[in-house]
């Protein structure tokens, strides 16, 4: 009898990204936040064509309509447009002004954190004081601060929400980058002659934007809740403009007349503001980032 | 330990001045002159020359900064353009309604997330951690002021049980210890204890777990002591840094308190704030915002102190 010779199977070990995807796909609660956020995103994408009706459009005749109302699914605001297609609609702005601070601030603030924990000395500790010193105001009160003084407007809006995130930001950035410059790699691609911009580039980037960019994840949610908030208060985006926190601004006055109705739009920015925390604990894990 | 305490202050004071400076500058990125919102818009040149003397708005900045600070030490954070009182008589009534609704808020945070914390971390990976787990997750992402929104559509609109808005009977901002006053902080001190429970959950949590996974627990638990035994030492080596939470999240509560006291009317120093950004009163805005984050750096101050009075292991640099 010959002995027949299995095939020794060839395995690839699978890469570091493929890893942490297979990792991430086991906390369950996390893919089903992103499936949550999949759908918000195309919800904001295709609006025109999912939304009912005009958000802007709205008729005093049928103001304030409860939930079910034929041709009114979600009722209808205090101007008589269809909650629904406002809602939807709503998408649009409100992941924008929650989203996008949280990535310039990504941008800048690593870029200022990773120059001052690489060069540190005395440049580390002039921009780190820098730093202590926006950390010194409440998030909200600092957020509020600068857009009330600037005004009113998306673009202002904006603005005050990055310089907010900007500092916690670069401090993670500054922390880690710290830890990895004194290991041993570093120390060696550096002694090899390379330019502090190769170093940074080619050995410490890879290390630090991880954990940074995990930690930046995690303020999207209080970036969601703090856009809305500005809105809310008649900062950040002005009116007929469909937004989260601007609904519910505007429809504060008819609590007493159709509370289901006033309450939907802060369900939506909670609905969103969760979906990021869970994700963003679940790519926590999968980096395996710890704090 | 006095050696810590005094490089802890001289630490501080640079950024007291950082943050008085970034006051400061508030009213400079504000579109315009300080005094357009204030003045009529057909106001002569004269006129408008002599109001932009009175408030040294045609000094150069530093001149003004300078000023301005000199006066901030002395207590004296100018005059609100809108109402013409003294900027600090202002502060000084909201401050006491906002410390109040703060202190109840972080009594009912730091009570509730300690014990959900507490029972999540010493029986880690039960069914009540994950429940805690999850509260905690709703807590740090529940849009606060919609969260009060709810509450007064279901306990006020609804069940007619507490009062919506105000400090007290009639729309009156003086506090009085009774249930009449009391009545009016149930809601809005339950709607923004929501924001330490969760981090408070999250720590304590973190913090127990910690603790049981130590040696000398293991010692303790090998020395026969019973269960109650170890929960003492546990309480004991947990609580210098949930107080310095609790006092951390209580400086947060104080400066952050504007949306809330907004859905609820609460006359505090949000409230303030909130008619300073809309009335465009610049002098009462960057008073309000210094007063507010001069707190919060003092108490992070304190926090720091005590925290290493209690534990000299902790000496945060």
């Amino acid at each position: 009898m010959a002995a027949t010779v299995l095939p020794v199977p060839f395995e690839r070990s699978p890469g570091y990204w493929a890893n942490v995807w297979r990792r991430f796909r086991r906390e369950k609660l996390a893919v089903f936040a992103g499936c949550v956020l999949l759908a918000i995103l195309l919800m904001a994408i295709f609006a025109p064509y999912i939304a009912p009706k005009d958000p802007t459009f709205g008729t005093m005749l049928r103001r304030l309509r409860p939930i079910g109302t034929p041709g009114f699914p979600l009722g209808s605001d205090e101007l008589g447009r269809d909650m629904l297609s406002r809602l939807i609609y709503g998408a649009r702005l409100s992941l924008f002004m929650g989203v996008v601070p949280v990535f310039i601030a990504f941008f800048i603030g690593s870029v200022i954190g990773i120059a001052a924990g690489y060069i540190g000395g005395a440049f580390n500790m002039v921009v780190m004081r820098i730093i202590d010193v926006f950390f010194a105001f409440p998030s909200v009160l600092l957020a509020i601060a600068l857009s009330g003084a600037m005004g009113a407007g998306i673009t202002n809006g904006l603005i005050s929400l990055t310089v907010v995130f900007i500092p916690p930001i670069a401090r993670i950035a500054e922390s880690v980058t710290t830890g990895v410059r004194k290991l041993d790699y570093v120390e060696a691609a550096r002694a090899s002659g390379a330019s502090a911009f190769t170093v940074v580039r080619t050995q410490v980037l890879g290390n630090v934007i991880g954990p940074i960019f995990v930690y930046a994840t995690s303020l999207i949610s209080v970036s969601m809740i703090l856009a809305s908030g500005l809105s809310f208060l008649g900062l950040g985006v002005r009116p007929p403009e469909p937004e989260w926190g601007l609904m519910l601004n505007t429809l504060r006055t008819a609590i007493y007349v159709q509370p289901w109705v006033a309450a939907l739009p802060g369900l939506f920015i909670f609905i969103t503001s969760i979906a990021f925390n869970l994700l963003s604990d679940g790519l926590r894990t999968a980096l395996d980032v710890k704090d | 330990m006095l050696f810590y305490l005094v490089k802890r202050v001289l630490y501080t004071l640079p950024v007291a001045f950082g943050v008085s400076i970034v006051c400061f500058m508030l009213v400079h990125i504000a579109p315009g002159d300080p005094l357009t919102s204030v003045l009529p818009p057909d106001a002569s040149a004269q006129l408008q020359q002599e109001m932009r003397r009175l408030y040294g708005f045609d000094r150069p900045y530093y001149e003004q900064f300078l000023r301005w600070f000199g006066r901030a030490l002395q207590g004296d954070l100018g005059t609100s353009i809108a109402t013409g009182r003294s900027v600090t008589s202002e502060l000084v009534k909201a401050m006491g309604n906002t410390l109040i609704l703060a202190a109840f808020a972080t009594m009912i945070g730091f009570v509730l997330g300690g014990l959900f914390g507490f029972v999540a971390g010493y029986f880690r990976n039960s069914f009540i951690d994950r429940f805690a787990s999850l509260l905690s997750v709703i807590g740090v992402s529940v849009p606060h002021y919609w969260l009060g929104m709810v509450l007064v559509i279901i306990f006020s609109a609804q069940l007619g049980w507490l009062p919506a808005t105000g400090a007290g009977p009639g729309g009156s901002s003086d506090w009085a210890w009774d249930w009449a006053h009391l009545k009016h902080v149930v809601l809005p001190a339950i709607t923004m204890s929501v924001i330490p429970m969760g981090i408070v959950a999250r720590t304590i949590r973190a913090l127990v777990a910690d603790i049981l996974s130590q040696e000398f627990v293991g010692g303790l638990r090998a020395k026969g002591l019973l269960d109650l035994g170890v929960f003492k030492h546990v309480v004991k080596n947990a609580a210098p840094t949930a107080l310095a939470v609790m006092g951390l999240q209580f400086g947060y509560l104080l400066g952050g308190s504007i949306l809330i006291e907004t859905v609820f009317s609460w006359p505090g120093t949000g409230f303030l704030l909130g008619n300073a950004i809309f009335q465009r009163d610049l002098p009462l805005l960057q008073g309000t915002i210094l007063v507010l984050a001069m707190f919060f750096v003092v108490l992070n101050l304190i926090v720091d102190l005590v925290q290493s009075a209690i534990d000299p292991r902790i000496q945060r640099s």
